[in-house]
């Protein structure tokens, strides 16, 4: 196992690099860091991403959670089967069938109604919601499906509407995995190249795409810089998750 | 059962009670669980004041039957009539009753004092009158200190009182309780019981509890509903259940019963005689129902009611049998006498009775009796 950690090692540590070289070690530095500061399209790439990623995140959440409740309350039978499979297509189908199928659909969508004109940031946030959503789906489901539904009848034995039952019982006893599933679905849209370079456009270039097209042009040390922050960025996301998804299983049982 | 069974804890419920328009009213309920009946047919009338408890097994459809009430579900057929305005069909929300849930379901989520509150936000209470209420509620159970404390911090007793708490402080027409005690040890139950008694006295509302204990039930209930495959069996006070159960399940499930099965052969105004080949005799006994001569039915005799002694008696009923085991529990000696046709016979005994018998040992002959009006005729 932590032969897999080797590369990123060698990654982080090349990041300090002074050398123009990214395979030749000359002294210690910050020097790349500082560069890809001052890198405009950097920033904007990185600004764009984050801006997807936030507003996927955000709606993957709640078409997820919404999906969550529809397919419990739903009765064992062939349509909830059905549902249910579709939901988790975009979890098994190749990366690049999906991003094909969006691009396609966007181009048609685009001569039949107009909309959208140009592929940009709508288009990616519109595909990584599809997939995102169908993570949190998961996520959340997996949840709800430990959670006593006598708390929910309790609440309506004590005067709640169902949809207060939601807000006050339902939602809030699910806020871990709700939160889970946001930063879940916020790593997966900002590590997204393969759906994201089907369906972008002209002047949406997100941070992955900026960083494989200019590795095309050759490795600059910059990249190793940016390789480590989004590194540490994402394990602190996963790490952030993990840690509420345990400290309130913890407090359900103690 | 123990020595404790025939003391109540409740006075029987105050007549005429039956009289005046019941409180909850159901009316030919019927409820299916894929295409099992869950609860058949069930009509049921539970005054104002009642302390009622349905017992029953598992699966007896007891259970059902509260959730019927509290409207958590609705029923395939009949109606259900709440102080006579038909509640069929309206949703639990909308209903003026409150259940006390077996597994007490507090919100994990919200501290005791946000637990109690809850219903009382939903009604849009003004924030003054919650607060008074939840303070009030939590007081009368000696849970203030713990206002602010989450529910997995408290104890079993403790939450059992939150739950309570919660439930009462809407001031419910009906409190309805699944089990309520069913999660506490035994020492702790049996003091929850005198104070669930004691508090329905206090709060004035009507309390229907389930639970699958009958001593439970006979201790805390002013009438009881046996209920077995989702129908009423018996409806009574502890008393007319122990004493006149209509049938051998119902004699057996409130307490231990000696049961002989055989056929009438004689009928008085209040009695019967039933020859029976198990009891090798026939047997005299009370009997309310009305029988015919050869019908298949059986004698029960309750185990304290059995008279044992080393000499032949003059009484209605006598018959030889042989110690075959005794179990001394302290305030009572369990006698197992083995008629000489094989059937064994379960007689409780007082010490005192046991040693005025002449303290027979295991293996010795003895003769057992009773008068008829200690033992019933039993048809179902």
């Amino acid at each position: 196992m932590p032969l897999l950690y080797v590369p990123i090692a060698i990654l982080i540590l090349y990041s300090f690099n002074d050398s123009q070289l990214v395979s030749v070690w000359s002294h210690f530095s910050t020097r790349w860091y500082g560069e890809l500061f001052k890198n405009a399209q950097m920033r904007e790439a990185a600004w764009l991403s984050f801006s997807i990623a936030t507003i996927s995140a955000t709606a993957s959440t709640v078409l997820g959670t919404a999906a969550a409740f529809a397919l419990r309350s739903m009765r064992p039978s062939p349509g909830r089967s059905l549902f249910e499979g579709l939901l988790m297509v975009p979890l098994i189908l190749p990366e690049v069938l999906t991003g094909l199928a969006m691009l396609l659909l966007f181009v048609f969508l685009g001569e039949a109604i107009g909309w959208p004109r140009t592929r940009g940031t709508a288009t990616i946030a519109i595909a990584h919601i599809t997939f995102g959503m169908a993570y949190a789906a998961v996520l959340i489901r997996a949840r709800l499906s430990q959670q006593d539904p006598v708390l929910e009848e309790a609440a309506a034995d004590l005067g709640a509407t169902p949809w207060r039952i939601f807000w006050r019982v339902s939602l809030p006893l699910l806020a871990p995995a709700l939160i889970a599933a946001w930063l879940l679905a916020f790593t997966l849209s900002l590590d997204d190249v393969v759906i994201s370079s089907f369906v972008t456009g002209p002047g949406a270039s997100t941070l992955p795409i900026v960083v494989l097209s200019s590795v095309r042009l050759g490795v600059s040390p910059q990249i190793n810089a940016l390789a480590s922050l989004l590194v540490l960025f994402v394990a602190v996301l996963m790490i952030a998750a993990t840690l509420v998804l345990r400290s309130s299983s913890r407090q359900k049982h103690g | 059962m123990d020595a404790h069974q025939d003391r109540s804890l409740t006075a029987p419920s105050p007549p005429g009670a039956q009289s005046a328009s019941p409180l909850i009213s159901l009316d030919r309920m019927s409820k299916r669980f894929a295409g099992t009946p869950a609860v058949d047919d069930v009509s049921l009338d539970i005054a104002r004041g009642e302390f009622f408890c349905l017992v029953g097994a598992s699966g007896s459809g007891k259970t059902t039957l509260l959730r019927l009430i509290a409207g958590l579900e609705q029923p395939d057929a009949g109606r259900i009539l709440i102080d006579g305005e038909d509640i069929t069909g309206r949703p639990a929300y909308r209903r003026p009753v409150n259940m006390m849930f077996q597994s007490y379901a507090l919100f994990p989520h919200l501290s005791v004092e946000r637990n109690v509150a809850f219903g009382l936000e939903e009604e849009h209470r003004p924030k003054a009158e919650i607060r008074e209420r939840v303070r009030a509620a939590l007081d009368l159970f000696d849970m203030a200190g713990l206002a602010a404390r989450k529910p997995h911090q408290l104890s079993g007793g403790q939450r059992q009182r939150v739950a309570l708490a919660r439930a009462l402080v809407k001031e419910p027409k009906i409190l309805l309780l699944d089990e309520p005690l069913a999660a506490l040890d035994k020492k702790l139950r049996e003091r929850a019981q005198s104070e669930l008694v004691a508090l329905r006295a206090r709060v004035g509302i009507t309390f229907v509890m389930v639970t699958h204990d009958q001593e439970e039930a006979m201790r805390m209930a002013s009438r009881i509903a046996l209920m077995r495959d989702g129908k009423i069996v018996q409806i009574g006070s502890p008393s007319d259940l122990y004493d006149t159960p209509r049938s051998r399940f119902a004699a057996d499930f409130f307490g231990a019963a000696n049961l002989f099965e055989g056929r009438v052969t004689a009928i008085s105004e209040t009695e019967a005689s039933v020859e029976s080949t198990e009891a090798g005799a026939t047997l005299r006994a009370r009997s309310a129902s009305s029988l015919t001569i050869g019908m298949p039915v059986a004698v029960m005799i309750r185990p304290e009611q059995v008279r044992v002694s080393r000499e032949t008696q003059q009484a209605d009923n006598a018959l030889r049998g042989q110690i075959r085991g005794l179990v001394f529990l302290g305030s009572t000696v369990l006698c197992h006498v083995g008629l000489d046709g094989g059937k064994i016979i379960v007689v409780r005994l007082s010490p005192t009775e046991y040693a005025s018998a002449g303290a027979p040992a295991d293996g010795e002959s003895v003769y057992l009796s009773w008068p008829a009006s200690s033992a019933r005729v039993l048809t179902e």
